[in-house]
């Protein structure tokens, strides 16, 4: 069973400032949250790199695996599902995704908090 | 019998595969070993002895592995055998047996003519020999060896390598009488002559005349002649070592040795013998393969098997003097109404011939000189029907000899004995490559020369090695390097949707990264090349555990003068930086968060410091000795040779790390021989090693070429580096590309010092191109706004630092809060971190 809790929408930067397929990092409501654009759209999951515990995941390298969209931990390369937060390596791990979009060239971030 | 106190007397070769061999088979340690070594150091590679010559180290020719219930007593020859007491005597006290297995060996016989005896005479059986040799050496011109076998020739060469100008004495009418026939020993000769080695075939020493220091001087000849010799080897063939033997009232052999039976006992059937001390059924053998095979057949007897000596393979192949030579089987053509088919071409120097049975069906033996590539295959079809027709196998690449042609039955690997039925097994069960059928079936694992054959088996079995880089390129590192080069590709968008498909991921991009930055493709976080660095190019920084980074300026050589010293302690301590020396004599920076990186460097960058590149799969350090301008035994100046290779290849983006070292004279203080391409100092010039790696499989470095110049050794370097960094796997270190490599070391010198391919010139403008392009990466940044956006920690926040870094101190400096409990699926792998500061005393600071 999942519980959704929706949060406000928060501006975090202009749309510009995100390099094409590669992160950056932000802070929503107190929580960290990579960024990222890729072809595929814009995408927002936990900083937080769940295997090693760092703050990380804006760093990793993006790309595809099967046509999904992914990045992967700069640390030890397990790699995620960017629109599921699913890990794509280690079967039960997942990062938690945020709702994220762009309005008037700029970049808009909601939280989830799945539990 | 089936346990108890086993003696072994003798640690050689043999010796040592004996108890290899016995221990494989009785785990329980049903008997227990004591071996009685004569020599002070524990078994060596005799086969390899020569490679001494060519700097490799007494550490790497080690063949002893320790047992449990084994024990060594190096230095304590047997000196008597008690048959009815059941006891060895030694200098040291006696040991009693219940079996006793000898493995004494052989040595060298020295024909008894006068002045056999004198100094500056040597044999040429041990490594305490060649060290003598090589110390008798020194300042000496001229040397001769008595003897044209393969020992003979190995000497040769070694005098050669010595700076001796060498003469050598046959008394047979060819070199290498017992191994070639007159055709080959003729082509053989002419190899020899080139290398500047006198040869006298068919003449004997008289005697062995001194000079008036009483030291040796010349040789006489039988034909009269007289020849200056200031250094003598003696290499008239070997002896086995029967005397413990003869004087306990055991057997021997008609030509000497201890007699035994196929089972390999002597008269006595508590004693055995193996290896060359052994006389099986009468005959004597002098290599190694026979020997270890009656090593196996005793380790069997004695945990009750029934194993008899399967008969010797002589067959030999080495490379002498840089000349390939084989011979097996029959080669001689001694069987009734057998058949030769030759082959000579003396254009490329290349001598082949086959033995074949009077129907011309069988093959029976063979000869081969200058090129020996068909060998594996020949051997393992002897006693067989022919592999291919007889022209196609003798052409110069044996062409036609396939492995995939030969029986189960045939011997893959005689050193061993690995049948191709062991490998097909092997390959059955799983082994998808050469490494692992090595693994498995120990084929190839000594003299390597069944590789080859078993990559064609491998082939032969249907099975692919895929070099598909990962699911987005089809090809491998090295094809996709000539791609980008020919077609002048510069993006990795253009290149993933005319050569792959999809949208990379974090193996393609890197490599795709660092072509690009090979080919000199302007600085590394230009545009898209920015997307695909990983994070450490990234941030041209090395990531850590906790997220924060390092930062490693280059300290060229690990020569830094104190103002500059002064400058890392400051920026250190306001920084607050974990400090470290690194191995690669630089200092480590640690604890750095994103933000911080730009103002770091722009503190390091105003004091003349430039990157490290220990982010990137480039150039680290070329470490070195403080070389002849200070120390006592330095015989170049090995500082300002690192500095200066340091900076030539500084920035050079390769498939993974590249180490150096430079060291000032043979004692390698600068371990030169653990890196990449590693230079020592010589009386004259420069060596120059290269494919040794320290880490999970540590390897030293080959020695590639000797006495260079500073110059030449600069474009040998640069042709190296080029040609690695554009025909090496992913991830793949030198040690690895050579190791896979056709031909290894000597197709590599082939191509870059005899420009073979005809790429020198090529390779040499591409790294002038680097030198000349080379710009500091971290200067780069700090002068481009655009490059500095990305170093903050939040796009929405970034002034507020990463809260999740945080340090506690430990031993006087900060180190990562271990606060991250790792969640997810993966247990800890049984990883429990150690407390290192109980009992110990507190470091004062």
């Amino acid at each position: 069973m999942t519980q959704t809790l929706t949060l406000t929408w928060t501006t975090v930067c202009l749309v510009d400032r995100l390099e094409p397929d590669r992160g950056v990092a932000a802070l929503v409501d107190g929580a960290q949250i990579a960024l990222f654009r890729t072809a595929d759209g814009l995408f927002a999951i936990d900083n937080r790199d769940p295997v090693s515990g760092a703050y990380v995941l804006s760093r990793g390298i993006v790309g595809s695996r099967g046509g999904v969209p992914t990045v992967a931990s700069p640390l030890h390369k397990q790699v995620y599902d960017l629109r599921s937060g699913h890990c794509l390596d280690l079967p039960g791990v997942a990062v938690a995704r945020h709702d994220v979009r762009c309005r008037n060239g700029l970049v808009e971030v909601r939280l989830r908090q799945e539990g | 019998m089936s346990g108890g106190d086993l003696i072994v007397i003798g640690n050689g070769m043999v010796g040592q595969r004996f108890v290899d061999a016995l221990r494989a088979r009785d785990p329980q340690g049903s008997w227990r070993v004591t071996v009685l070594a004569e020599e002070g150091r524990p078994a060596y590679d005799r086969v390899r002895l020569s490679a001494y010559f060519d700097g490799v180290s007494e550490s790497e020719l080690n063949l002893h592995t320790p047992h449990d219930g084994v024990r060594l007593r190096l230095g304590e020859p047997a000196t008597a055998i008690d048959r009815d007491r059941q006891v060895v005597t030694t200098a040291v006290g006696e040991y009693r047996y219940d079996a006793l297995v000898l493995a004494t060996g052989s040595y060298p016989f020295v024909p008894p003519v006068a002045g056999a005896e004198l100094p500056g005479v040597f044999v040429y059986r041990t490594l305490d020999d060649l060290a003598a040799i090589r110390a008798y050496a020194r300042g000496r011109r001229v040397g001769a060896v008595i003897g044209g076998g393969l020992l003979g020739l190995e000497a040769a060469n070694a005098l050669r390598l010595l700076g001796l100008s060498t003469d050598v004495v046959e008394f047979a009418p060819r070199l290498m009488p017992v191994q070639v026939d007159q055709a080959g020993g003729a082509m053989l000769r002419r190899y020899v002559d080139d290398l500047g080695v006198r040869t006298h075939l068919g003449v004997a020493t008289t005697a062995i005349r001194p000079g008036a220091d009483g030291r040796v001087a010349a040789l006489e000849l039988s034909d009269g002649s007289t020849i200056d010799a200031e250094l003598v080897v003696v290499a008239a063939g070997i002896r086995p070592r029967d005397q413990l033997a003869r004087d306990a009232g055991l057997p021997l052999g008609p030509r000497g040795g201890v007699l035994v039976d196929a089972t390999c006992r002597t008269g006595d059937e508590r004693i055995w013998a193996v290896g060359e001390c052994a006389a099986v059924d009468g005959t004597c053998h002098g290599l190694v393969a026979p020997g270890y095979a009656t090593a196996e057949v005793v380790a069997d007897r004695l945990v009750g098997g029934a194993a008899t000596f399967p008969g010797a393979d002589t067959a030999t192949k080495l490379k002498l003097l840089g000349v390939d030579v084989a011979s097996f089987g029959d080669a001689h053509g001694t069987t009734e109404g057998c058949l030769d088919v030759t082959f000579t071409d003396p254009a490329t120097r290349v001598y082949a011939k086959l033995v074949l049975s009077d129907d011309a069906h069988t093959l029976l033996g063979g000869v081969l000189v200058g090129d020996a590539s068909a060998y594996p295959t020949l051997r393992a079809s002897v006693g067989g029907p022919l592999p291919a027709a007889p022209l196609a196998l003798l052409a110069p690449d044996g062409g036609g000899a396939d492995a995939g042609a030969l029986p189960a039955a045939a011997q893959v690997c005689s050193c061993n004995a690995v049948t191709r039925g062991d490998v097909d097994a092997a390959i059955a069960g799983g082994c998808a490559d050469v490494a692992a059928v090595k693994a498995c079936t120990r084929a190839g694992t000594s003299c390597g020369s069944c590789v080859p054959m078993l990559k064609q088996l491998l082939d032969a079995a249907g099975v692919v090695q895929s070099s598909a880089l990962c699911e987005h390129f089809d090809v491998s590192r090295r094809e996709l390097f000539e791609i980008v080069r020919v077609r002048g590709i510069r993006t990795f968008s253009r290149l993933v949707a005319e050569h792959g498909r999809g949208r990379g991921c974090d193996i393609c991009k890197p490599v795709v990264a660092s072509i690009l930055a090979s080919l000199g493709s302007g600085h590394v976080l230009d545009g898209e090349q920015a997307s695909l660095q990983d994070t450490n190019d990234h941030f041209l920084a090395n990531l850590q555990r906790d997220g924060s980074y390092s930062v490693v300026p280059r300290i060229p050589g690990g020569e830094i003068t104190p103002e500059k010293l002064i400058v890392i302690g400051e920026v250190a301590r306001d920084f607050q930086l974990y400090t470290k020396i690194t191995g690669g004599q630089r200092i480590d920076l640690f604890g750095a968060r994103v933000e911080q990186l730009p103002q770091i460097w722009r503190r390091l960058v105003d004091a003349g410091f430039e990157s490290g590149h220990a982010y990137g799969k480039a150039l680290r350090t070329v470490k070195s000795c403080v070389g002849e301008t200070w120390c006592r035994y330095g015989v170049q100046d090995s500082v300002g040779l690192a500095v200066a290779l340091e900076l030539r290849y500084r920035g050079l983006r390769a498939p993974h790390k590249l180490k150096s070292a430079v060291s000032g004279c043979a004692r390698e203080c600068a371990e030169a021989r653990s890196k990449d391409f590693g230079i020592i100092a010589t009386e004259t010039g420069w060596n120059l090693y290269v494919g040794g790696n320290g880490g999970f499989r540590p390897r030293h470095a080959d020695l590639f070429a000797t006495d260079l110049s500073t110059d030449a050794l600069i474009t040998l370097i640069d042709r190296f580096l080029i040609y690695y960094i554009r025909t090496a796997d992913r991830l793949q270190r030198t040690a690895g590309w050579i190791e896979a490599m056709d031909g290894g070391l000597d197709h590599l010198r082939s191509v870059i010092v005899d420009d073979s391919l005809g790429l020198c010139a090529d390779l040499d403008e591409a790294m002038a191109r680097h030198v000349s392009s080379y710009s500091d990466e971290w200067r780069d940044v700090l002068n481009d706004p655009d490059r500095l956006r990305r170093y903050t920690s939040f796009v929405n926040a970034p002034d507020v630092p990463d809260p999740s870094i945080t340090f506690t101190r430990e031993r006087g400096q900060p180190v990562p809060v271990r606060d991250h409990p790792p969640t997810g699926s993966e247990p800890t792998n049984g990883h429990r971190r150690q407390p290192v500061t109980l009992g110990l005393p507190e470091v004062r600071r």
